[in-house]
């Protein structure tokens, strides 16, 4: 008899397949996970409108639910935030080398300025561009060692 | 026509303006005057694009409506089917269309229709990045060079006479409006009219002075312009119909 927190660790591989470090967790787009009886029904949200890796993740989940009588449903509200990403999800990003989100709400106001640099540490960054390899990027880069990276943006 | 028959063309004119835009973006896949303005423009079209999924899913089968339906089916404002011509021109239109779908999208988040509320709460936080990325090419190009200023302003002549096409009322957004499922158009225009007013003179830009308004796109009757973006878009799908990867 499947439980969800059984279904949830099968989910806890889950990466997101432009940045596999993270989670479909780690990023907040697995809502719930709920059990009735045999039939499992996963509940997702996707993060940009457009963005291609939904259709990914989707068969990523029914590929490690195998075996189970699984549903997945996508919700588009509550509109996805970076907000949801865990701390963890963020600590990753940045061993990464990509710049995790900023916070946008919430009592720690959001740090006006530079980023920092996911490589050197240094705060004198550069925005080169809003948008970036991906939706959820954007460009920029360090004025202290010169190396450019993503940085996943606040949404 | 029914209740539903009204949210249904409602909802296709919303996604049928996000496709036909997106589709007008990807033609400048590289062809853009720099990577980093590819990218840009790409990511635009693939928000508008997410975006047009969405909605035209909502209304019945996304592909059979994006691949099947010819040019009098059509119910894209004419403003998203015009040649982006050169950069200039493409950035002016983006400015106008961008700074209609951030009221636009605003507004549709307190719409009383689930759907349009749930695709307008993610499609407002895109539409204001398109928002200040083409803000900040009209003004670059506008207060920029002699060349770059000419080329922007013919660029903003050319597709200004088609924005006012978005706020056009009749009997459907009327009934829509009253049952809170669409946006008001007559709140949308000054919000747009501001903001826009607002960068072209930042931008030394002039407002284009005349009184020429086409219209048509909502009943299906579309440029000349029309036909070769449809058959680009179509052709695949039309000369293998049913043929899957």
């Amino acid at each position: 008899m499947t439980t969800a927190q059984e279904v949830r660790l099968r989910l806890s591989c889950v990466p997101d397949p432009e940045i596999p470090v993270l989670t479909i967790e780690d990023l907040g787009i697995l809502r719930d996970v709920a059990v009735d009886g045999a039939h499992v029904t996963v509940t997702i949200t996707p993060t940009y409108s457009g963005c291609p890796a939904m259709e990914e993740i989707r068969a990523d989940i029914r590929s490690a639910l195998e075996g189970l009588d699984v549903e997945v449903r996508t919700v588009l509200s509550p509109a996805w935030t970076t907000d949801w990403m865990s701390d963890d999800g963020r600590r990753k990003l940045a061993e990464y080398g990509i710049a995790p989100p900023r916070r946008t709400s919430g009592p720690v106001p959001v740090l006006l300025g530079g980023l920092t640099c996911p490589q050197c540490g240094s705060r004198d960054t550069e925005e080169l561009s809003r948008f970036s390899s991906t939706a959820c990027k954007s460009m920029w880069r360090c004025r202290s060692c010169r190396e450019p990276f993503d940085h996943f943006k606040d949404h | 026509m029914s209740a539903a028959g009204l949210l249904e063309r409602y909802t296709l004119r919303l996604g049928d303006d996000c496709l036909v835009l997106g589709q007008r973006l990807s033609e400048w896949a590289a062809r853009a005057p720099s990577l980093e303005e590819d990218v840009a423009l790409l990511n635009v079209a693939l928000d508008q694009l997410g975006t047009a999924r969405s909605l035209l899913g909502a209304v019945g089968d996304e592909d059979a409506l994006a691949f099947l339906r010819d040019e009098p089916d059509w119910t894209n404002a004419l403003l998203m089917e015009l040649d982006g011509g050169d950069f200039g021109r493409t950035m002016a239109r983006q400015l106008l269309v961008s700074a209609y779908q951030v009221p636009l999208w605003s507004a549709l988040t307190s719409s009383t229709d689930a759907v349009l509320a749930g695709v307008a709460g993610k499609a407002v936080k895109e539409a204001r990045y398109h928002l200040d990325h083409a803000t900040s090419w009209v003004l670059r190009l506008g207060d920029g060079t002699e060349q770059s200023h000419r080329r922007v302003q013919a660029g903003l002549d050319a597709v200004w006479p088609y924005a006012f096409e978005l706020f056009e009322a009749d009997e459907l957004t009327t009934s829509l409006v009253q049952q809170g499922v669409a946006a008001d158009p007559a709140l949308l225009q000054p919000v747009w009219r501001e903001s826009v007013e607002q960068v072209l003179a930042e931008a030394t830009l002039t407002v284009p002075d005349t009184g020429w308004r086409p219209t048509g796109g909502r009943t299906g009757r579309h440029t000349e312009a029309f036909g070769y973006l449809l058959a680009e878009l179509q052709h695949l799908h039309r000369s293998h119909p049913g043929a899957s990867w």
